[in-house]
C-alpha cells in the first residue's frame, strides 16, 4: 500500500523493483525526455560535451561496481578501457560492424580484468591497489610497444561507428547512440546489482570472511567482478575509440584511472546514481575551468598558459576536498537534498 | 661485460635514491598504516624550493640545502595536520585518494610556480670522475650514494635507541597500547611525515644534483612500490635494500632487454613485472611482517 508519507512495501518483488515509486519512473522519463530532446536545442560544443559525459558514464560505473560494490581497489581501469578502445579499433579496421567490434573490445577488456584480476583471490586492500597499478603501467607499455597491434606512438584511425549502414557522423547522430547504449549499461548494472551476484560482491566488501562463510565463493565472484566491471570499461573503451575516431598509448595512462576513481568517489562509492553525478561532475570541471580561464585571461594575462597545471590542481583539490567534507559523495548530498525538501516548511 | 658493469653502478646510484624516498615511505606506513602515493612529489617538491634558494635566490648551496629542509619539515606538518588526520579511521581507498589528490596538488603548484622546463642545478662537486674498479664514475654518484648510507645509518640508529624512535615503532606496533603507555599518537603521525618529507627531499636534491629536474619528477614515487614491496611494506632495512635491487635490476634487464629483443624503454615497466610476480609469491616481502589470519 502506498501511504501518503513514505513508501511501504507488501512483498519483496515490489522492494526490489528498479523503480520502486511511480514519482520516480515519472521523473526519470521526465529527465531522459528532457536529455533526448537536448539536441535539438544545443550547439555541437555542448552535444560533444554532453557525449563525453555518456561515455565517462559507463566508466565510472563499471568501476563503481568493481570498487564500490565488491570493494576490490582497482588503479588499472583507465588501461582496461585502453584494451576495449584498441580491440575494438582493429575489430572495426578488419570490417566487424560496429556492434560486433564493441562486443569484442568488451570481452578482450574483460579478459585482460580477469587475469590481472586472479591476485586478488590473496591480495587485499592497498596490495591490491598496488598490484592493479603494475597492471596499468604493463598495459601502458605494451600500448606503446607493440606496434603491428597498436600502432605505437602513431596510434590507430578508426571511422565513426555504423550500424546497419547508418552511419553516426555528427555529434547530434552519436549522442543517440551513445544514449542507447549508456542506459542498456546502467540497467545491466542496476539488475545486477539486486540480483544474487551484486548481494554476492556487497557481502565481499563488508567482510569476506562472512562471505565465504554464507555460501559465497570468494575467488569466483572476484573475478566475476574483474569480468563484468572490465567488460563494460571495454565497452566504454570501444565506444570513446568510435567517438573519437582515434585511439593513441597516451589517452589511457594512470591519470585516466585516477580521474575515473575519483568519479565514484566524488559521486558515491557503490551507487549507480553517483556514478553518474560523478561521470557529470568530472567531465565538466575541465570545461568550466576552460570558460573560467579564457573570461580571467582579460584581466590576469598569462593565465591560458598555466592552464593545464591549473586543471590537475583543482583537481587534485576537490578531490581532497569532497574526502575530507563530503566523504559519502553527491549521491548522498542529493539525498540529504530531497529529504530536506519533502516535508519542507515542517522539516522535524 | 664492461657495460653490464656501468649499468650495475648506475643502478646501484638509481637504486639509493629508490631507497631514499621507499625509507620514507615505510616511515609512514609503518607509523601511520597510510600508503604514501604523493611520496614523488614530496621529492619535487624539494628539489624545486632548493633549486629556487640557490639559483634564483643564489643562496650558497649548504644554506639553501638546510633552508629546504626546514621547508620540508613544515611540508610535513601541514599535509598531515591538513590532509591526513581528517582521514584516520576512513577505508584503504579514501586514504589513497587523498595523497593522490594531494600528489596532484604538489605537481600543479610546482609547474605554476617554476613552469615545466628542465632546471639545471648548479655544479656543487666537482666533475672530474674518479676511477672505482676499473670504471669512470662521476663524485656526485659517490656522494649520493654515500649520503643515502649515512641517512639509512642514522635512521636505524633513531629507531632503534633514542626514545622517539621506540615510540615510534611502538606506535606502529599497536596504537591503543601505545596510546595507553602515554605516547602522544598524533604527535607520532605528525613526526613520520616530517620525517619522510625531509628524506624525499634529501633524495630530490641529489636527483638535481645528478639529472636536473623536471615536472615529471613525481613518477619517481611509484618506482617506489616495487622497491617497499619487495623489501617489505613495514622494514626500513627492506626499504634500503629493496631500492637498491629495483635499481639495479632495472638497469640490468632494461640492457638486456636492448640486447635481447631490441626492445627500448623496458626499464619503465621492469620493475612492476618484478612486483608482480613477488606479489604471487610472497606478498609481504622479504622482510616484512607476514600477516597470519585465523578464523
Amino acid at each position: 500500500m502506498r501511504g501518503h508519507c513514505g513508501l511501504f512495501f507488501e512483498s519483496y518483488r515490489a522492494e526490489a523493483a528498479v523503480f520502486p515509486s511511480r514519482f520516480q519512473r515519472v521523473s526519470l522519463g521526465l529527465f531522459a525526455a528532457a536529455l533526448l530532446l537536448c539536441p535539438l536545442a544545443l550547439s555541437g560544443y555542448a552535444m560533444s560535451v554532453l557525449n563525453l559525459i555518456l561515455i565517462a558514464v559507463i566508466g565510472a560505473v563499471s568501476l563503481n561496481l568493481l570498487t564500490g560494490v565488491c570493494g576490490q581497489i582497482s588503479l588499472g581501469h583507465g588501461a582496461f578501457i585502453g584494451v576495449g578502445a584498441y580491440a575494438a579499433a582493429q575489430a572495426s579496421l578488419h570490417g566487424a560492424p560496429f556492434l560486433a567490434a564493441l562486443l569484442l573490445g568488451g570481452l578482450a577488456a574483460a579478459l585482460a580484468g580477469m587475469v590481472f584480476g586472479v591476485p586478488s583471490l590473496r591480495l587485499k586492500g592497498i596490495y591490491l591497489a598496488i598490484a592493479t597499478l603494475a597492471a596499468q603501467l604493463i598495459l601502458e607499455y605494451v600500448f606503446l610497444h607493440w606496434e603491428s597491434v597498436t600502432g605505437g606512438s602513431r596510434g590507430l584511425l578508426v571511422n565513426a561507428p555504423r550500424i546497419f549502414g547508418y552511419a553516426f557522423d555528427s555529434e547530434h547522430k552519436q549522442f543517440y547512440l551513445l544514449f542507447a547504449i549508456t542506459s542498456l549499461c546502467l540497467l545491466c548494472v542496476t539488475n545486477v546489482l539486486r540480483s544474487r551476484h551484486g548481494r554476492a560482491f556487497v557481502s565481499i566488501r563488508d567482510f569476506y570472511l562472512s562471505a565465504e562463510i554464507a555460501g559465497v565463493n570468494l575467488f569466483a565472484t572476484k573475478l566475476a567482478a574483474f569480468g563484468l566491471s572490465s567488460f563494460l570499461a571495454g565497452v566504454a573503451g570501444g565506444l570513446w575509440a568510435h567517438y573519437t575516431m582515434f585511439v593513441s598509448a597516451e589517452q589511457f595512462n594512470i591519470g585516466l584511472s585516477v580521474s575515473y576513481l575519483a568519479m565514484i568517489i566524488i559521486g558515491g562509492l557503490g551507487s549507480v546514481t553517483g556514478s553518474v553525478m560523478g561521470a557529470a561532475f568530472m567531465t565538466l570541471l575541465p570545461e568550466f575551468l576552460n570558460a573560467g580561464s579564457s573570461a580571467l585571461s582579460g584581466v590576469l594575462p598569462g593565465i591560458g598558459g598555466q592552464i593545464v597545471a591549473l586543471r590537475e590542481g583543482v583537481f587534485g583539490l576537490v578531490l581532497v576536498l569532497f574526502l575530507i567534507f563530503e566523504p559519502e559523495g553527491l549521491a548522498n548530498r542529493w539525498r540529504l537534498i530531497k529529504a530536506y525538501w519533502k516535508l519542507y516548511p515542517f522539516a522535524h | 661485460m664492461e657495460y653490464y658493469l656501468q649499468l650495475f653502478i648506475n643502478g646501484l646510484v638509481v637504486g639509493g635514491i629508490y631507497s631514499l624516498v621507499a625509507l620514507g615511505f615505510v616511515v609512514i606506513y609503518k607509523a601511520t598504516k597510510v600508503v604514501n602515493f604523493a611520496q614523488g612529489e614530496m621529492v619535487m617538491v624539494g628539489a624545486y624550493v632548493c633549486f629556487g634558494l640557490t639559483v634564483q635566490l643564489s643562496i650558497p648551496f649548504v644554506w639553501a640545502f638546510l633552508m629546504t629542509l626546514g621547508f620540508s619539515v613544515l611540508l610535513g606538518l601541514a599535509v598531515e595536520r591538513m590532509a591526513l588526520r581528517p582521514l584516520i579511521g576512513e577505508a584503504h581507498i579514501c586514504v589513497i585518494m587523498v595523497t593522490i589528490g594531494l600528489s596532484s596538488v604538489l605537481k600543479s603548484l610546482v609547474q605554476l610556480v617554476w613552469g615545466t622546463q628542465i632546471k639545471v642545478y648548479p655544479e656543487v662537486l666537482p666533475s672530474t670522475p674518479v676511477v672505482v674498479a676499473g670504471l669512470p664514475v662521476a663524485p656526485v654518484y659517490i656522494a649520493a650514494f654515500a649520503l643515502s648510507g649515512l641517512l639509512f645509518a642514522v635512521f636505524t640508529l633513531f629507531f632503534k635507541y633514542s626514545r622517539m624512535g621506540i615510540a615510534m615503532r611502538a606506535t606502529a606496533h599497536d596504537q591503543q597500547a601505545a596510546q595507553s603507555m602515554g605516547i602522544g599518537i598524533r604527535g607520532i603521525f605528525a613526526l613520520s611525515w616530517c620525517i619522510a618529507s625531509v628524506v624525499s627531499t634529501v633524495g630530490g636534491v641529489i636527483l638535481g644534483n645528478i639529472n636536473g629536474i623536471n615536472s615529471h619528477l613525481g613518477v619517481l614515487g611509484l618506482k617506489v612500490f616495487p622497491a617497499v614491496i619487495l623489501g617489505g611494506l613495514d622494514s626500513l632495512l627492506g626499504a634500503a635494500l629493496g631500492g637498491l635491487i629495483i635499481g639495479v635490476l632495472e638497469n640490468i634487464c632494461d640492457g638486456l632487454a636492448k640486447d635481447l629483443f631490441g626492445l627500448g624503454g623496458f626499464r619503465e615497466v621492469a620493475a612492476f613485472v618484478v612486483l608482480v610476480a613477488i606479489l604471487m609469491v610472497r606478498p609481504y616481502g622479504l622482510f616484512g611482517t607476514e600477516e597470519i589470519e585465523r578464523v
